[in-house]
This record gives structure tokens, C-alpha cells and sequence, in this order.
């Protein structure tokens, strides 16, 4: 581990006592209303804890007063940048304690459109994260290819974030007509613009070091406090939802999980940029085998679960979403949880600090991708 | 599993590094784009820029899009299309649809019938979320959410909207240039 040694007590002329910094609610760097209050020594991090829930919505108990059906577009609102994603987590839960039978033209169709999400939410990841440590460039350019994936989103689903993509049984509209011109043309286009981030951000100096040997979290640790996703992955660990409980399509799908040597930031980017990279590729492949058929299971006029608990994962965008609901046998659920990706990837964010300067903290918080609505809920 | 390298400062690295390359390598990319703008004809044509020049440009709203709620009618008579069935408010998840329905007398087949027809439909925009399931639930294709995106008003109040304005639409301002 990456440990800086901190001289608290440093006898000088002038006595500098300890600083207490309060970072947001409302910072454009925390990305949302997280409020980090920090401890430091000159620039220093020593301590710092968070603040949470000012974007508390109630979602789970929203859930309890609403019929199934209904709740997919309100999980949308989780993680509003991977809204496919967290949509589909619910959608799938209740289809298995359904006992569905999806078709295949659907589970294809869910798997080309989330990973399409997940280039999305990488891309405003990188978007963002490189913003906060200086480079703008790669902003505009990321949030150009985002922009074409949520032309996709519009003319397949209706709406551009918050789509409301699923449906319990399937999908609410099979693929429109130029579908598959449109995913292709995305598909053909989109390596050229990730070597394109590459020369900016991968071998620039500034970039270099502001990344490189920061935000460092080892496997064990990040074990322990139970990251996923790419936060989990940066460290060497082989954990993806997608190979090891495979769901929708990823069975059929050909694709390999980037891992990282030293877990600090520089190694969770390149994680990244080597998932939109596999994304593209699964995209390609399902785009490829998409087979015919309708797109919805036969669906009973009120869905009514059985009674018992279930828990589903998928993996997002951000790590693994999941949802455990209780089901008392009515059309409405008992108790609902979700297991939230960012929320537990933040639990990391203060052993990752300590040690670092206070600009180093924005790199961190953007590491990690966190989305404030799905910690808050 | 492919695992990332981070780049390990080689004597080649240290003296590209020494010699700026990464500086200019990133420099060149930018500034082709630059002079892209500048020179490349489809650029000019439009092909190369993204940026809509929104409201003198209206943007190209896809025919799926959930806009502005509408209540359809028969094209022909001119009678809403929509039968009082109540379906779209069971099915909105936010509770933001009221049908009001009354009954009449009709007389069918010589003896006096009680029929229910639609009397004022209440939708309140400002709590919907635009998740179709209204639509989806509409057995005559009556109710349907449009291409329309501008909804914002002055007041809370115009937020919601009555059966006048579902059926003919609201009268907005469309700057185009």
C-alpha cells in the first residue's frame, strides 16, 4: 500500500494546527450533493468521512406501493447515467421469481442495448473524471460518442436518460428499422475514438502524474470493503457478474475482463478504456447472432410473484447492482432493496485519501464513478 | 484476461518524455480537429458538427419520443377516441391521470341504454415521468405521448392540464429564427 508518512506535530515558528475543509454538498467536483469534510495538515489529507443523503428520494419504500410493473421507471432514477442497467436489474429479478421464459431476440437486444449504457456511462466517467484533473479536450470529444448512443436510446426506447427500456416478459418495442445500421455505424466508428483519448490522456505527463500511484487500494482491502466493478478490477481481482453469473445474453458472448496491477487510478482508467473495448466487442457479436422471434414472454394480466425472497445481480456499469425483494404473494412487493455499487465503492474513498493532497481527493472521488442518486437513493 | 500495463518510464520513454513527443502527439491530435473545423467541407456542410442550433434549429425528435400527452380523435367524426375505461390512471405509477367519466342515456336498439362517456381528463405533467405505461395501457390508442419537449409554463397550475388542452394542444412559441 501507498502510505505517505505524516508529521502531525510539526514543531515551527508558526503554530499550524490542524484544518477541518468541508467539501460540498454542493461542489462541482463531488459530482452530485456528497459532502466530504476533510481533515488536513497544510495540504495534507489526514482524515476525512462523508456525508450522505441529500439526494434521499425513498425509493425502496416508493417500491412498496407500487404494482411491479410499475417500478422499472422509477429504478431508472437510481443510477440516472446507466438507466438501461439498473432498469434491467429489476426487470430480470421479477422475471425469475416469475419464472419467465424471455425470449432470445430480447435477451440479445438487452445485451447490446446495456452495454451500449455502459460505453455511455464510461464515457461521461472519463468525461468528467478527466475534466476535474484539467484536461476539457476529452470531454467534448467523449460526450460527442455519448451523444450518438443516446440518439440510439431516443429512437429505441423514446427517451434519451431515463429510458424505461423494460418491461416484466421483455420489451416494449422490437428494435426500429434502422437499428442495426445505426449500432453498426456506432460500432465501426468507435476504436478510432478511443485511440483517439489514448494519445491525449495515456502517455501525457500531466495525466501520469496526477494518476499514477494515486487513490492505491490493494485486492484484499478492496475485497474487504466489497467494491465491484472496474473499482474492484483495478486491483486485480477477476470478479464480473457477467462471466461468473451470467445473465441476459453474456453466456453466449465472447469477451475478456481488463484487470489492473496496482490498483491505483491510472490502472482503474485503462480498466476502463479496455471495457468500452470489450463492450464494443460484445455489441458486435450480438449485433452479428441477433435472432428472430418476438421480443415478449406471455405475461399473466396481473404479476403476482410467489411468495418468498430473491436476489438477482447484474453487473452495471459501475459494479454490481443488485436486487433483493421479498414478495408476500400480492401484486405489490413486501420489502425491497438495492444493492447499490457506488454506495459501497464510496466506503472506499477515505482509505484511499489519507495521505494525498486535497486535489489528489477530486481525482479519487472521480475514480470511482460515483453516481449520488443510486448512494441516496 | 488481458491485464493493463502502466507504462514503466523506459530510456526510450525518459527521452520521448525529455523531447515533449507526448505533449505534441496530444498537441497534433487537437489541432487537426481545429483545422478540421476549419477546412474539412463536411464540416461546413454540417456533417461535421454536433452542436443543434437550438431554438433557430428545431432538433429531429425521434417518432418514439414521450413529449407532451394527447388525447386523439377520430379523424373523421372529430369524437375522442378515448372510452372512459380508467385504464391509463390505474396504470400510471405516479397517480397523475384522473378520467372523469359521466353516463347518458342512449337509446340503442329502441330501448334506453346508461352509457359511460368521457366528461374531463386531468393530467398532471408536472409529476409525470414520461414512462409510457399510459400509452401502453390505452386500448383505443387514444392516449399517446408525443414529440412535443416543451412543457415548461409560468405556473404550477399550467402544469396540469385539462381535456381542451390534451385534445387540441398548447398553444406555445416557436422561435425558429
Amino acid at each position: 500500500m501507498h502510505q505517505v508518512e505524516i508529521a502531525t506535530t510539526q514543531e515551527t515558528l508558526l503554530d499550524s494546527p490542524e484544518m477541518v475543509l468541508n467539501m460540498g454538498p454542493q461542489h462541482p467536483s463531488t459530482h452530485g450533493v456528497l459532502r466530504v469534510v476533510l481533515r488536513l495538515d497544510g495540504e495534507t489529507v489526514i482524515d476525512l468521512d462523508c456525508d450522505i443523503g441529500y439526494l434521499h428520494r425513498g425509493m425502496e419504500k416508493i417500491a412498496e406501493n407500487r404494482m411491479y410493473t410499475m417500478i422499472a421507471p422509477y429504478w431508472d432514477r437510481l443510477d440516472y447515467i446507466a438507466a438501461v442497467s439498473n432498469g434491467l436489474v429489476w426487470v430480470e429479478t421479477v422475471e425469475q421469481m416469475m419464472g419467465l421464459d424471455v425470449p432470445p431476440r430480447a435477451h440479445y437486444l438487452r445485451t447490446i442495448l446495456t452495454e451500449l449504457n455502459r460505453i455511455a456511462s464510461h464515457l461521461l466517467w472519463l468525461a468528467t473524471h478527466a475534466l476535474d484533473i484539467g484536461a476539457i479536450t476529452v470531454l467534448l470529444w467523449a460526450l460527442r460518442e455519448r451523444e450518438e448512443i443516446l440518439k440510439i436510446f431516443e429512437r429505441q426506447f423514446g427517451a434519451r436518460l431515463t429510458c424505461h427500456a423494460w418491461r416484466v416478459g421483455g420489451m416494449p418495442n422490437d428494435a426500429y428499422d434502422d437499428f442495426h445500421k445505426d449500432v453498426k455505424q456506432f460500432v465501426n466508428n468507435f476504436p478510432k475514438r478511443i485511440d483517439e483519448y489514448e494519445t491525449v490522456l495515456s502517455e501525457n505527463r500531466i495525466w501520469l502524474s496526477r494518476t499514477v500511484g494515486i487513490g492505491v487500494i490493494a485486492a484484499e482491502d478492496a475485497i474487504a470493503i466489497g467494491l465491484s466493478g472496474p473499482a474492484l478490477r483495478g486491483s486485480g481481482v477477476a470478479w464480473d457478474v457477467r462471466k461468473s453469473r451470467p445473465y441476459a445474453a453474456y453466456a453466449d458472448m465472447d469477451f475478456d475482463i481488463p484487470l489492473g496491477e496496482n490498483g491505483d487510478t491510472y490502472d482503474r482508467y485503462l480498466v476502463r478504456l479496455e471495457e468500452m473495448r470489450q463492450s464494443r466487442r460484445i455489441v458486435d457479436q450480438a449485433l452479428e447472432n441477433l435472432p428472430d422471434g418476438p421480443v415478449n414472454a406471455k405475461l399473466p394480466k396481473i404479476v403476482k410473484p410467489p411468495v418468498g425472497d430473491y436476489y438477482h445481480s447484474i453487473e452495471g456499469p459501475k459494479g454490481e447492482i443488485g436486487c433483493y425483494i421479498v414478495s408476500d404473494g400480492t401484486a405489490q412487493p413486501w420489502r425491497v432493496r438495492v444493492r447499490p455499487p457506488s454506495f459501497v465503492n464510496l466506503q472506499a474513498l477515505r482509505q484511499m485519501c489519507i495521505g494525498h493532497l486535497v486535489a489528489d481527493v477530486v481525482a479519487i472521488i472521480g475514480t470511482l464513478d460515483i453516481v449520488l442518486g443510486e448512494i441516496d437513493r | 484476461m488481458p491485464l493493463v500495463k502502466t507504462p514503466k518510464a523506459s530510456f526510450a520513454q525518459k527521452l520521448k518524455r525529455f523531447f515533449f513527443v507526448d505533449l505534441i502527439k496530444g498537441m497534433g491530435l487537437t489541432l487537426k480537429y481545429n483545422l478540421g473545423a476549419i477546412i474539412d467541407k463536411d464540416a461546413v456542410a454540417g456533417k461535421g458538427i454536433y452542436t443543434e442550433q437550438y431554438p433557430k434549429v428545431r432538433p429531429d425528435v425521434a417518432p418514439r419520443f414521450h413529449g407532451a400527452p394527447r388525447l386523439n380523435m377520430d379523424p373523421e367524426t372529430h369524437d375522442t377516441l378515448c372510452i372512459a375505461c380508467n385504464l391509463c390512471a390505474i396504470a400510471c405509477p405516479e397517480d397523475c391521470i384522473d378520467v372523469i367519466a359521466m353516463d347518458v342515456e342512449i337509446v340503442v336498439a329502441g330501448k334506453p341504454r346508461r352509457k359511460k362517456v368521457l366528461d374531463e381528463f386531468i393530467f398532471d405533467t408536472s409529476r409525470c415521468m414520461f414512462c409510457a405505461l399510459c400509452q401502453e395501457a390505452c386500448p383505443t390508442s387514444c392516449l399517446e405521448l408525443t414529440q412535443d419537449f416543451e412543457l415548461a409554463t409560468y405556473s404550477r397550475a399550467g402544469f396540469v392540464w385539462n381535456r381542451e388542452m390534451l385534445e387540441q394542444g398548447r398553444e406555445t412559441v416557436k422561435y425558429t429564427s
